[in-house]
């Protein structure tokens, strides 16, 4: 019998791979991006089985908007990614330190 | 079968999938081979919302994210020269503090939620299904009437998304020429043709000659 606790833990666990690859893949931007999209699937994935549990809809309609930006995140990232190419070619985040920050 | 069984094997099964497919999106060392991975999750992840019924936001899922953002995803990872190698650097220096994290973070969030209090949460009827629709119906009357405005703003953002995208990446080559229609309609012959008056060519005196041929 599936209950809400098996997809807290699902979420929960998308969430913490996405944590560890940010911190593994500190050198490529594109992973980056890719686990910053983990993240949001994982953050999805609770807001669907909230919603699903407590038959509320907000949640569904809260992960359609979720989705909605993270298209548009992932289409202006790659965009700034394809300028650095471009601009610097590489996309070495330890060579990308012009700013000095 | 015992039909909330066979939802719990389902369930075990592609969640199996998922945390397997996205160890595999931070591990892989091929980029290409991690946006496959992505899209496998990606794609496992929506049978598990169709075992919450929700089968809107799985086939959006899929449509959206498999379907448009992995394909741009692998057009940038395919068009740029990546040097695989050098993305490597440092992999194994910070796994440790990576996982450490992680697993503190895991421990934490575990805790914190309560996952034993959450345990008697059973799924109950479909909601969509107990108000008398689909789940799309039900989804889309909340979207168009509760959730209108907010609609309204997502495709605003979808917009400035795209002309953002567009004028980050549009180039104007510096060599690139272009033809001005109105200028083409406003020239005037005399800017383009000229008319030179010159004297007309006349045989070379022979007399000239034979300096010349006593030079060589």
């Amino acid at each position: 019998m599936i209950t809400l606790s098996h997809y807290i833990v699902l979420g929960a666990v998308l969430f913490c791979i996405a944590v560890a690859g940010l911190f593994i893949n500190r050198k490529n931007v594109i992973v980056l991006l890719m686990s910053i999209e983990l993240m949001l699937l994982a953050v999805n994935m609770n807001f669907v089985a909230f919603s699903r549990f407590l038959g509320d809809v907000s949640g569904q309609v809260f992960v359609f908007f979720i989705l909605t930006v993270a298209a548009a995140e992932a289409a202006i990232g790659l965009a700034i990614l394809v300028l650095l190419f471009r601009n610097r070619s590489t996309i070495n985040i330890a060579d990308i330190d012009s700013m000095k920050g | 079968m015992n039909p909330q069984l066979f939802q719990l094997i389902c369930f075990y099964a592609f969640g199996f999938v998922t945390v397997a497919a996205a160890l595999s999106v931070i591990t892989l060392k091929n980029t290409v081979h991690a946006v496959l991975a992505l899209v496998l999750t990606f794609f496992s992840a929506a049978c598990l919302w169709m075992l919450l019924d929700a089968e809107f936001l799985a086939l959006a899922l899929i449509v959206v994210y498999v379907g448009a953002v992995m394909v741009l995803f692998l057009f940038v990872v395919m068009m740029l020269d990546i040097d695989q190698e050098k993305m490597r650097e440092g992999f194994v220096k910070f796994l440790p503090v990576g996982l450490i994290v992680a697993a503190a973070m895991l421990v934490e969030m575990l805790g914190l939620i309560g996952v034993r209090a959450m345990h008697t949460q059973v799924m109950g009827a479909d909601p969509a299904a107990a108000a008398g629709t689909s789940n799309t119906a039900w989804l889309g009357r909340a979207l168009y009437t509760q959730y209108l405005l907010p609609f309204e703003v997502a495709a605003l953002i979808l917009t400035v998304g795209v002309v953002a995208a567009v004028a980050l990446t549009l180039r104007q080559r510096v060599d690139a020429r272009y033809e001005s229609a109105s200028q083409q309609v406003k020239v005037n012959p005399r800017d383009r043709v000229r008319l030179v008056k010159m004297a007309a060519e006349r045989p070379v005196d022979e007399t000239a000659a034979p300096s010349q041929e006593s030079k060589s």
